[in-house]
């Protein structure tokens, strides 16, 4: 990958060192095996977004609604991918011999260092689940979206087929491949395939909210990964590396008047991040944007977009820049803090009689959310064995990622109309009882409270992240957070079982029967929570320990 | 044994998932009868289950577990799923299933309807089933409360109860009931979410959830502010639940709104939550702290004691337009004062009579809340005034079943010897007479001297509800005319109540000989 090109010609642009031949240094280093299996989760997502692309091309016009079934085939066949990676000890490829910056150093031989960029170990497995289950159910999700729109807009004003799927698919292997990627250069490639097929999804719709938003979120996003960049080549400049393993030691080895760069670097490569992951202050693009986005793509941004962030985040933290444990773990407690709290307050202040409500109650409770996510992140700076904590971070995104496209799947269920608010869900109960039923359970799971035990047990894992760290403080505000998202969950919920107010007795018959895609995926997201609540060791092992 | 207490929380876990199966047939009407009768026959089966479960129960050992299971739950977190009941716990089972029983035959024939807001009641009124669903789900977690002995457990049973009484009061209840569910919702899931921090930090520092290993240790091996920090956030988690005074104002209002039988299960059985995982969790996991911390927790109780009564005094005086609903709520506000003075004074005498006041709170307030519910149903309001009109209610001249059952609750709740309410009351006062060393004897005293005072103030507002709303002329013009006495479904669900209290009255020695050694074994570790 770009990394170890990078890597390899390291010496020539730090100029540290004299000039040494490419060719004489070790051949073996320049030619790669490659290992296909450790990286089939993402490749198999990519091929399949060329596939669609292309088949795009030559599939008539009738035919058109096979692409979004290629594409769950596509995903649901990089999922299972997953599964020959899951025993044994972590598979790594394209790794370099030597790593500029470590080579020198004696004692540590590059690969111990982390010379590699691609890791598939269980961080990388559990983010790559997130990553394309996520895009799964958000891609199910699509599927009903994407023909009604073609089908009764016609292709001028509905979503063009092809171009979604290849994009849903593109931006899904760049969030698969962030948390397998174990360089900066790679990381900062993998964020953005992420990212710049997500600015198209949301401009899709093309009624004019749709381009706002695209816009907004494009520009604020550009200028973060431009300020990331920057940090990055301050943290490659100050520690000579840019694997995350070799930056570690680099930065703990930088001489002195490197140290200020260093830290800017570091600062500033954290900003990039914290954008992805919707953290305060970088969360005004939030709501615009889901509002403005199809409802399958906002799902997919709360969940997929805000994992690849989360995970690049750790990453960053916990591996590269671990010499500056304490001081980032200060700041992440602080943002953790600061986002929950501007998330749940943003979410109390929505008025629900007022168009696009439920999505903008979505939108801010997922910045509430990425807040409770960026705890265990925190405690991580502080923790001893420094990884132990993330495994809470993994488990409550699986959790959060699971309940969270539920709901989403529910809104679109209800609300095939655009501008849904969350009055339009007043006696959702008597209309369509299972579907009530299923958004109760998320929206409980989202604010932790039995019978949503496996949102409960999240809660629980974060808390405990916090606490065994030492973060009492953060762990109070966030106690106080929960009570306070609670509060504007139970009303929605409250809303559902309330009799429906002016509506005639005879509107409930006339209510058509859900579309199959739909049903599919409030089942499986149902059902999932369900499973979990009832053995919450399922998810919650992987908090059980560390990850790398 | 074990397999009755798990079977104690599924059968009615089942039963709640039930209720969402199509089994209740397409008529409405037919659907809620069944689904009622439903409620009926599993709360029945519970109530039995219960008494199979105190009968199988070893009397020689009441400081054992005794039924336990222990299976790992969730390995990754060290969260076990462990049950037991001991002499503290059987009991609060037996009373939680009695008095869910009781409500689920009163509710069968007297449904709470859930006041419409205007338009058609018919049409508006929510459905039986749901209902039924969230009752069943109640009671899982009420019992699943007193049985579990994981801390984590705990914290989820705990959280159970929330989204079942949250509903309860804001759907069938009356009055301003949301605001008053909403009030009762955030306010215990703040406690409680201060509450598991306590937990977590135990299980950070003690490397262990169970209770029984927890208890086992008796604090060896947690540092003093451990202890500490740890007892102040469980303490003020269960305080809310419990509730203390200053923690206790979402009661009044959410007593006020709640439905009959939510009433009676609010403070029949959630009440007691709050000072059983006092007495479970605090005195025996992290004494050190729980000595430190004790104090303060007897001032509060004496102050909610004096509170309790004045407030009770001030909604009883004529022209205050006071809630005989809220009144009862102040008046377990008073009640359960007592309860947390016998817990603060650490000393056996004290706690076992804190047990007592409990579960004889859970019967005597349980019966006047469904015999104010009735009062409610009869007149349309539980406003004392218009109750009582110029002269008094007369209940003994117009329904004199129901005034002699009033009475009698009244004076049990006031604490007259050979009535449940007495003895509960007295071994409190008699702990804190005589604390427990390291905890300041002076302070105590006072706190007692208080209580006394409270006691007195107690019988004073008690007497005077019973004059306005019993005595009185039967012939003073009425807001109803006809006042229909007992009914046959009251007189079910209300004798057991009475017998009990009667019971407990004359023969302490059937509760106290259960507890006495098992709050022994608490307090001493070991």
């Amino acid at each position: 990958m770009l990394g170890d090109r990078l890597a390899a010609l390291g010496p020539h642009f730090t100029g540290q060192h004299t000039v040494t031949s490419l060719a004489v240094a070790n051949p073996g280093s320049l030619i790669q095996s490659v290992d296909w299996v450790a990286i089939a989760p993402p490749l198999i997502a990519a091929v399949a977004a060329l596939a669609v692309l292309v088949t795009d091309l030559f599939l008539p016009g009738r035919h058109k609604k096979w692409l979004g079934r290629l594409t769950a085939a596509g995903l649901a066949l990089a999922l299972i991918s997953l599964l020959p990676l899951t025993g044994g000890s972590p598979r790594a490829t394209f790794c370099a011999q030597n790593v500029a910056g470590v080579t020198d150093t004696p004692g540590i031989s590059g690969s111990a260092a982390g010379g590699c960029s691609y890791v598939a170990d269980h961080f990388a497995l559990v983010f790559q689940l997130l990553a394309l289950g996520g895009a799964l159910i958000a891609a199910l999700l699509s599927a009903h979206t994407v023909d009604d729109a073609a089908s009764t807009n016609g292709s001028a004003a509905g979503l063009p087929g092809g171009e979604y799927w290849f994009l849903l698919l593109s931006s899904a292997t760049g969030a698969a491949l962030l948390p397998a990627s174990r360089d900066l250069a790679t990381m900062v490639i993998a964020l953005e395939v992420a990212s710049l097929p997500a600015f198209a999804l949301v401009a899709l719709r093309r009624d004019g909210r749709g381009a706002e938003a695209a816009l907004k979120f494009f520009v604020s996003s550009v200028t973060a990964t431009a300020v990331m960049l920057l940090g990055i080549g301050f943290v490659y400049a100050a520690s000579g590396s840019l694997h995350l393993g070799a930056i570690a030691q680099g930065l703990e080895h930088a001489p002195g008047q490197l140290k200020p760069l260093a830290e800017a670097g570091a600062v500033l490569t954290l900003v990039g991040f914290a954008f992805k992951v919707a953290a305060v202050p970088f969360h005004f693009w939030v709501p615009d944007t889901y509002t403005g986005a199809p409802l399958p793509v906002a799902g997919y941004l709360s969940v997929v977009g805000k994992g690849a962030g989360l995970s690049g985040l750790a990453l960053a933290t916990t591996v590269a820049f671990r010499p500056y444990a304490h001081t980032w773990g200060l700041v992440l407690a602080v943002l953790a803090a600061v986002t929950m709290t501007v998330g749940n307050v943003g979410a109390l202040r929505q008025r629900f009689d007022t168009r696009y409500s439920a999505v903008r109650l979505l939108a801010w409770s997922s910045v509430g959310q990425a807040g409770y996510l960026l705890v265990p992140l925190a405690a991580a700076g502080y923790a001893p064995t420094g990884s132990d904590p993330l495994g809470a971070t993994a488990a409550y995104a699986l959790i959060y990622g699971v309940v969270n496209l539920g709901a989403f799947g529910v809104v679109a269920a209800v609300g095939r109309r655009a501008g849904t608010s969350v009055d339009d869900f007043r006696g959702l109960f008597a209309r369509r009882r299972w579907t009530a039923l299923a958004l109760a359970f998320f929206l409980l799971s989202l604010a932790g409270l039995p019978p949503g035990v496996i949102g409960l047990f999240g809660k629980v894992v974060v808390f405990r992240a916090a606490v065994d760290a030492g973060l009492g403080w953060l762990a109070v505000v966030m106690a106080v957070n929960v009570v306070v998202a609670l509060y504007y969950y139970l009303l929605w919920t409250a809303r559902l079982f309330a009799p429906a107010a002016d509506e005639p007795a005879g509107e409930a018959a006339v209510e058509r029967r859900l579309p199959v895609s739909l049903t599919a995926t409030l089942g499986l997201t149902a059902s999932a929570a369900v499973v979990l609540s009832v053995a919450p060791q399922l998810v919650l092992q992987v908090a059980g320990g560390s990850l790398f | 044994m074990n397999a009755v207490l798990i079977a104690l929380l599924v059968l009615p876990l089942l039963g709640a998932a039930l209720t969402l199966a199509p089994v209740f047939g397409p008529d409405t009407g037919i659907a809620d009868r069944r689904a009622l009768r439903l409620n009926s026959v599993v709360t029945g089966a519970v109530f039995l289950l219960s008494i199979a479960l105190a009968a199988g129960f070893d009397r020689s050992r009441p400081d054992w577990m005794q039924a336990t299971t222990d299976v790992s739950w969730i390995p990754a977190i060290h969260v076990r799923f462990h049950l037991g009941v001991d002499g503290v716990s059987l009991p609060l089972i037996v009373l939680t299933a009695l008095l869910t029983f009781l409500c689920a035959l009163y509710s069968e024939k007297r449904l709470p309807d859930g006041e419409a807001r205007g338009g058609a009641p018919d049409v508006h009124r929510p459905s039986a089933k749901a209902f039924v669903g969230l009752f069943l789900l109640l009671e899982v977690g009420m019992l699943a409360t007193f049985a579990v002995l994981d801390l984590v457990l705990f914290f989820l049973a705990f959280e159970i109860v929330l989204i079942p009484m949250y509903f309860l009061i804001a759907r069938w209840g009356s009055g301003a009931k949301v605001p008053s569910a909403n009030r009762f919702i955030l306010y215990t899931l703040l406690g409680s979410a201060v509450m598991l921090l306590g937990f977590l930090l135990i299980g950070s520092k003690a490397g262990t959830f169970d209770m029984q290993a927890l208890a086992t240790a008796h604090g060896s091996g947690l540092s003093h502010t451990t202890q500490v920090i740890a007892a102040l956030a469980i303490m003020i988690g269960l305080a809310v639940k419990a509730p203390a005074w200053p923690l206790h104002s979402w009661l009044p209002d959410a007593h006020t709104a709640a439905p009959t039988v939510g009433s009676v299960l609010l403070a029949g059985v959630l009440l007691k939550m709050g000072t059983y995982g006092l007495v479970r969790v605090l005195l025996p996991i992290v004494p050190g702290g729980t000595t430190t911390l004790a104090p303060y927790l007897g001032a509060f109780a004496a102050v909610g004691i004096v509170y309790g009564s004045l407030a009770c005094l001030a909604l009883a005086r004529p022209g205050s337009k006071g809630d005989l609903k809220r009144l009862i709520a102040y008046s377990s506000v008073g009640h359960m004062g007592f309860v947390l003075l016998g817990i603060a004074s650490l000393t056996p005498v004290g706690v076992n009579g804190a047990l007592f006041a409990n579960i004889a709170h859970g019967l005597i307030t349980g019966l006047l809340f469904f015999l104010v519910g009735a009062l409610k149903d009869r007149y349309g309001t539980a406003d004392l005034d218009t109750l009582s009109g110029s002269t008094g209610a007369a209940l003994y001249g117009r329904a004199p079943r129901i005034g002699a059952l009033l009475a009698f609750a009244a004076v049990a709740s006031l604490g007259l010897p050979g009535l449940a309410g007495f003895w509960g009351e007295l071994l409190a006062m008699f702990g804190a007479f005589d604390p427990a060393g390291g905890l300041s004897r002076p302070a105590f005293v006072t706190y007692m001297v208080l209580a006394g005072l409270g006691t007195l103030l107690t019988a004073a507002y008690l007497l005077i509800v019973v004059k306005r709303v019993c005595m009185g002329d039967p012939k003073q013009p009425a807001p109803v005319a006809e006042l229909a006495d007992l009914r046959p479904y009251e007189a079910v669900s209300w004798t057991p109540l009475a017998a009990l209290t009667l019971l407990a009255g004359l023969w302490p020695a059937l509760l106290l000989g259960l507890s006495d050694p098992a709050v022994k074994h608490l307090l001493g570790g070991g």
